[in-house]
């Protein structure tokens, strides 16, 4: 049985009730790295971002070609099911929407993999419809490797495990795939709102 | 791709109070055959990554996974998939 | 509480009910704030098994979260939630009796000090050198302590470095822990030697490799990581 530390607060942390946060969050103001491995170091020259699966026909772009597509600048609040959230990101990236364009699948489920090995799985519709980015700057630099650089996924509307860093593709699959954390006690959906953070949330 | 080794790569003692909760004994010393390159390491010498949503175990030798460890809600979630055999001493 | 250095206390604590444990092993501290919020952190012991008291040493961390506290607010008096003793890898046994090589850089020395104090307190003769990376001599934890123990010629060797800066007529070491230097302060490989090192993970990396090159067998080194995610 625990008990109070006294004098003990922790280096927190705002959680003023607030109709952007989310149940059981706190605001951070830096940025804290996740790191579940060694980090990633991706040379330009040999990125590559792919969308394979159930699809007419694979689609990849190299950085070069990735760039020229059409970008947004984009500001959200992130929450990380560590429990800080962070609020007005700002990223510059691809829509989603604009990747899938002209895509045709019958597949109604994606895994996002990457570099380093993670996978994590999504919907498609939580991909589409202006959810969904791969952003390559935040805050107007590029990407530092430990956020996941030269590209990494964002997913804003879910727990941020479910935007992978170091974003290597997109398999759009028939049958869901549950992902690195989803296989291993974390929820297979990740909605902050309705607090899905473990299996049976 | 090459990889950079990050500060924020532990070992295995460090997990020793958790791995002590979860088998409730001393395990730091216990014996792991990784289940990717087959080598031995004690459990006081695998790389550990605590800053993530769960623990991530990782074999020195090759980078395989060996462990991921999630407490949450109650609940323990241990994988030990990476992990061929486990030795470790009942006294 | 005793300041060893101006980031570094070490706090003493009456344990009652205390199993006991092995020079190495650390225990991980947990406090709870009002609200019901908690943290937990992995110390090393500091103090020899044979010591009445149970001694952690925490070194602050400007931006961490338990050590200021522990460093700062922690009043004589004030009760610590703390499991252990826990580790089974990197301790040393007295009946173990190969030479040490103890290798320690910033608030790594601590686990190699409940070494050194476990070695004292029972009179044990195993010839042992600690090897010692510090910033600056006003980083140095233990410095007075360890200069008394060398100074028994009892078969303790204190080698320092300081990497960042050093003081007027230092005769020390001046650089970070290289190949030439461990060549000059570790046992001969025919001597079996059993070696420890403990400090931020870069440090004991290389240390590590650099034994391992120079052809001591890899199982006789045993390593632990201090990280940022200590705060």
């Amino acid at each position: 049985m625990s008990f109070i530390s006294r004098g003990f607060r922790g280096k927190r942390r705002d959680t003023a009730s607030s109709s952007r946060l989310p149940p059981g969050q706190y605001i951070v103001t830096d940025y804290p790295v996740l790191s579940a491995g060694p980090t990633p170091r991706i040379p330009l020259n040999e990125w590559t971002f792919v969308i394979e699966g159930e699809i007419d026909k694979p689609r990849s772009w190299n950085w070069e070609e990735f760039r020229k597509l059409p970008t947004e600048q984009v500001t959200k609040d992130i929450h990380c099911v560590t429990k800080w959230s962070k609020f007005d990101t700002g990223w510059t990236g691809v829509s989603m929407d604009k990747i899938l364009e002209g895509v045709e699948t019958a597949a109604e489920y994606t895994v996002q993999f990457s570099y380093g090995g993670y996978t994590t799985n999504l919907p498609l519709e939580d991909l589409t419809g202006g959810k969904a980015w791969v952003v390559y700057e935040f805050d107007g630099q590029p990407l530092h490797p430990e956020h996941g650089g030269p590209a990494r996924m964002l997913v804003p509307h879910l727990y941020f495990w479910k935007s992978a860093k170091w974003i290597r593709g997109i398999r759009l699959v028939n049958e869901d795939e549950p992902g690195f954390w989803e296989t291993n006690g974390y929820h297979n959906y990740g909605d902050p709102w309705r607090e899905q953070r473990y299996w049976g949330d | 791709m090459t990889v950079q080794q990050s500060d924020l790569k532990l070992d295995g003692n460090a997990i020793g109070g958790l791995l002590r909760e979860i088998f409730t004994m001393e395990m730091t010393a216990a014996e792991g055959t990784c289940s990717s390159c087959g080598k031995v390491h004690a459990v006081g010498q695998v790389e550990v990554y605590m800053n993530a949503p769960g623990v991530v175990v990782r074999c020195p030798a090759c980078g395989q996974v060996q462990m991921r460890i999630v407490k949450g809600g109650g609940r323990y979630w241990l994988d030990l998939s990476g992990i061929r055999c486990l030795e470790f001493s009942s006294e | 509480m005793v300041q060893e250095t101006p980031r570094v206390a070490s706090l003493v604590l009456e344990m009652p009910d205390w199993p006991g444990h092995l020079a190495g092993q650390h225990v991980d501290v947990r406090v709870t704030a009002e609200d019901g919020y908690q943290a937990e952190r992995s110390y090393s012991i500091a103090s020899s098994p044979e010591d009445s008291r149970l001694a952690i040493t925490v070194e602050r961390l400007d931006d961490g979260e338990v050590s200021p506290y522990l460093v700062g607010e922690l009043r004589i008096g004030d009760k610590v939630e703390l499991r252990g003793p826990i580790g089974g890898y990197f301790v040393w046994r007295p009946a173990d009796e190969r030479p040490l090589l103890l290798v320690g850089g910033g608030s790594g020395v601590v686990p190699l000090m409940a070494m050194i104090r476990h070695r004292v307190a029972i009179n044990s003769k195993t010839p042992t050198r600690l090897l010692y990376s510090s910033r600056s001599q006003d980083d140095i934890i233990y410095r007075a302590e360890l200069e008394r123990l060398a100074a028994r010629a009892d078969g303790l060797t204190v080698a320092h470095t300081l990497t960042r800066m050093q003081p007027a007529g230092w005769d020390g070491y001046a650089r970070r822990i290289d190949l030439a230097m461990l060549g000059e302060v570790a046992w001969p490989r025919h001597e079996m030697p059993l070696t420890f090192v403990c400090g931020p993970t870069p440090l004991v990396e290389s240390v590590a490799s650099l034994m391992v090159d120079m052809g001591y067998d890899p199982p006789s080194i045993k390593t632990e990581r201090f990280g940022p995610t200590g705060g």
